[in-house]
């Protein structure tokens, strides 16, 4: 967050808006709006409906939107990098070669950010219409399924029904195994509120040569 | 009373009768709810009609109630109920959803800021909008 604030008070002369929505539940997003407190639009969707709507399956994710509402890069990693995989799981700690492959990676998503926001549809980030169709991933019926049933378990959730929500979060889970919005946010959580235990690490393991945040096509990156 | 969720609503319908896999909404009330009402053509909406099948119409129809869930089925649409029957989910098919994206026009929604204020992607026409998402878990 404090990358896109900083990115926000740089361009929001240029017509430029950041507008970031936490896949969460209200009393978990904020605390960390309340440390980065961003003066962009920090919205926040329960029930994921935006991820249902692009469908997106992990955080953090990003599209552009030009000024007509069209998009022009579909839904993609938002400059996050698997090196992570690579951390001492005991300590959480990053070499720090790892470290800093991570922060190249985002500066070079920032950088193309600021490019489009300065020329606009002359930029190289920005794909023609047949190009940003062609990069979209586009949902099936087994994950519009997984949705409804991720709906369903928030709505139940909050209405007390803790045994029959988690058979839901576990449907849409099974349903849609990809969807790491869906596992993490009806997994257990640690004392920080992450869903980084055993269970993670072993999904993430399961992916084996397949990747966590799929690689962004972006030059430098 | 039958809570019904639809795309971002949450609507306690007062018409609704849940029987087993059917779910039974008087027809303005679906019209509120979805959007979709009905014609002489079938169940509408926009441009779109879906004929209620001649040889099963009881499925379908009954008086001015509709069978929601049904004809939601008939879509392709999903479907999901808790056990008793109370919420049921008329969700969005990949169709929908798949043409949508297609358009190149970026979906819109509305969402609650900290504040419980009401904010919306379209609000941002006429701005480059550098849409993005995170997660505290």
């Amino acid at each position: 967050m404090p990358v896109w604030q900083s990115l926000y008070a740089e361009l929001k002369d240029h017509d430029f808006t950041v507008v970031t929505v936490a896949m969460d539940v209200p009393e978990a997003a904020r605390p960390w709006i309340e440390v980065a407190n961003p003066t962009y639009p920090c919205l926040i969707d329960r029930n994921h409906h935006v991820a249902d709507l692009y469908n997106m399956v992990n955080v953090p994710q990003a599209t552009w939107i030009d000024e007509a509402g069209r998009i022009v890069r579909p839904p993609e990693n938002a400059g996050s990098s698997d090196v992570f995989r690579k951390m001492d799981r005991l300590t959480k700690q990053m070499q720090p070669e790892q470290v800093a492959e991570r922060e190249r990676t985002k500066k070079v998503y920032v950088a193309a950010v600021r490019d489009w926001v300065r020329k606009g549809p002359a930029s190289e980030f920005v794909y023609d219409a047949a190009s940003a169709r062609a990069r979209l991933a586009l949902p099936d019926a087994t994950i519009a399924e997984a949705h409804a049933h991720f709906r369903l378990a928030q709505c139940l959730l909050r209405r007390g029904g803790r045994d029959e929500a988690a058979a839901h979060f576990y449907e849409a889970s099974r349903l849609h195994p990809s969807s790491w919005c869906i596992w993490r946010q009806a997994a257990q959580k640690d004392a920080t509120g992450l869903a980084a235990g055993p269970e993670f690490w072993a999904r993430v393991d399961a992916l084996g040569d397949r990747p966590y945040h799929r690689p962004i096509d972006m030059k430098g990156i | 009373m039958v809570t019904v969720l639809h795309e971002q609503s949450e609507t306690h319908c007062s018409t609704a009768r849940a029987a087993g896999e059917d779910l039974w909404i008087g027809t303005r009330e679906l019209e509120t709810v979805t959007g979709w009402s009905m014609k002489p053509q079938g169940l509408c909406r926009g441009d779109i009609c879906l004929p209620v099948p001649a040889d099963r119409s009881a499925d379908y129809v009954a008086g001015d109630t509709v069978n929601a869930a049904a004809f939601w089925r008939r879509m392709n649409n999903p479907v999901v109920r808790d056990a008793a029957g109370e919420v049921w989910v008329l969700g969005t098919g990949p169709t929908h959803r798949s043409q949508s994206l297609q358009s190149l026009q970026a979906p819109d929604f509305a969402l609650p800021d900290l504040a419980g204020v009401t904010r919306t992607l379209s609000e941002h026409r006429g701005k480059k909008v550098l849409l993005a998402t995170w997660a505290s878990w």
